[in-house]
């Protein structure tokens, strides 16, 4: 049901785990629905420096969780905000169609750990 | 790990056909192929066969006659049958159906059907073990109630309900009991007679007969409608040529299941208990699902706080082992399943269940493997979700 690709990155997640001062944190879903993700930043001249996720769900959340961190890591944050979820669904070789809505939040928790990061820097700023 | 390891634990979903059923089978596919109904002697052979088969089918559920055993296509077919077979008979009696709410789909979706033909339907609610609240049954059971349908046991958590109470109960009014006894057939004695039923579903393939096939008991004297019209076969109920290598296959399989089934039921037990001590004991926020003791023989079914019911699925595959989740993410509804919510899990606590169902060729060993790599397994899950608390992750 699913493709190597996606049992690659569930067996072999990259980028696991928590950044604890990160600068920006966005998550998504909730237990109820059985999907969950943490998106962690570290952003330096405006790059995605460090990435980390958290995720509690099936299969393809945890194969998007890994992929979007691959697909962000070292980009401009102007670049990472154009990064879909379509995006990470094909670079993952596709996923089965009933799980491309309800497990395919990857892209939208680094999004809100983007807007985050924004917030968090207006806020320093202001000080 | 070896990767040609292959454990399979998930007999609920689907069994192997027993080698000695596919022995008697065979000669059907081959030789015998006269039509039951015919009248020459290529036709007498096969029905002689066909009623020899109702025969071991009626002395494994203690039926009084092997007439009142009607073949089927399965399961699925048999509740269809009992239920709407009934309900459009006795209309003139009352329209009122009890049933619960832990039911099969092949019941619940029946009864569904009905209430959208002028029928009520109550779907009974359970306890925290998975049992039919009898108090209700009792408060809802009147002079209009024609059918009652309750499982004999859960597939899922287990759950063996009490069938002579409830058999008890019903027959306090003038309403049938229907039992699907799917999930247990083959697998715990069944007496019709002793436990007042009145319409019993039996599957070939839950005893390790071929799939494809299944019985519905009917007591006579029951008024039941057919839903197939045809040819008259199977006397008028379920007209259809009859499917003869399943009809041989299923009673070479209700014979074997009636000699082994206690020395089996035996074994299993023990299997089962030492599976869920094995991989609940040494795993911290682990719950079992369904009752300790009144569950089927094979029936393991458990859940884990913080983690998904599809990820452990496929990290067991990975190591080899087949089992089952109650988790939405396996189903096509991305509903967690119905059987987890009425027993009041929450859907976070209904996410992170796992089942495995044991049979007849799994070894003690193959239980020790399981049990040596579910903590490993659980915990990797658990260091990935956000949801673990810190101390657990340490």
């Amino acid at each position: 049901m699913y493709s190597e690709k996606v049992m690659d990155h569930f067996k072999n997640p990259r980028n696991m785990g928590e950044i604890p001062d990160a600068d920006g944190i966005g998550t998504v879903g909730n237990p109820v629905c059985g999907d969950m993700m943490e998106v962690y930043i570290k952003v330096k001249d405006k790059c995605i420096v460090d990435i980390k996720f958290k995720t509690f769900g099936c299969g393809a959340a945890i194969a998007t969780s890994s992929m979007v961190t691959e697909l962000a890591k070292g980009k401009t944050l102007e670049e990472a905000k154009k990064i879909t979820r379509a995006n990470v669904a094909e670079s993952l070789g596709g996923l089965p169609k009933i799980k491309m809505h309800c497990s395919n939040l990857a892209a939208d928790a680094l999004h809100h750990a983007i807007e985050d990061y924004y917030k968090k820097q207006k806020i320093e700023e202001a000080k | 790990m070896s990767k040609t390891k292959r454990i399979y634990l998930d007999h609920t979903a689907g069994r192997f056909t027993d080698s000695r059923v596919i022995e008697v089978m065979l000669p059907f596919m081959k030789l015998l192929y006269g039509n039951p109904s015919s009248i020459h002697s290529f036709g007498q052979e096969t029905r002689q066969a066909v009623e020899d088969a109702r025969i071991k089918i009626a002395e494994l559920i203690s039926a009084e006659r092997k007439e009142t055993i009607f073949f089927t296509s399965g399961a699925t077919e048999s509740n269809n049958i009992a239920i709407k077979g009934v309900a459009d008979r006795n209309k003139d009696r009352g329209t009122h159906i009890i049933t619960s709410s832990i039911e099969h789909m092949s019941v619940l979706n029946p009864c569904k059907f009905l209430m959208t033909n002028g029928f009520k339907v109550t779907f009974l609610p359970v306890d925290k073990y998975g049992f039919v609240n009898l108090e209700r049954l009792k408060e809802e059971l009147t002079d209009d109630t024609i059918l009652v349908s309750i499982m004999y046991a859960n597939g899922e958590i287990g759950t063996i309900q009490p069938i002579k109470a409830i058999s008890q109960i019903v027959h306090t009014k003038n309403a049938y009991l229907h039992v699907d006894a799917t999930a247990a057939n083959g697998q715990v004695p069944l007496d019709v007679k002793g436990e007042g039923i009145d319409l019993l579903t039996l599957s070939s393939n839950d005893m390790y007969g071929p799939k494809g096939v299944g019985a519905l008991y009917i007591k006579k004297g029951t008024r039941i409608k057919p839903l197939v019209h045809g040819g008259g076969q199977e006397r008028g109920l379920r007209s259809g040529t009859e499917n003869l290598p399943g009809m041989v296959g299923f009673g070479k399989a209700a014979e074997i299941a009636k000699k082994e089934l206690l020395t089996e039921n035996k074994r299993l037990k023990n299997l089962r208990d030492k599976l869920i001590k094995g991989i609940l004991d040494p795993i911290s926020h682990s719950f079992l699902n369904g009752h300790p003791t009144k569950r089927l023989p094979n029936n393991v079914a458990v859940r884990y706080d913080f983690i998904e019911g599809e990820s452990i699925l496929l990290s067991l595959d990975m190591m080899g082992v087949a089992a089952s989740s109650g988790s939405a993410c396996t189903t096509k509804t991305l509903e967690p399943s119905h059987v987890l919510r009425e027993m009041g899990l929450k859907h976070e606590e209904a996410h992170g269940s796992l089942l495995f169902t044991l049979g007849k060729q799994n070894k003690e060993e193959e239980v020790e493997y399981v049990i040596d790599i579910m903590p490993n397994i659980v915990k990797r899950l658990r260091v990935m979700s956000p949801l673990t608390p810190k101390e657990l992750k340490e």
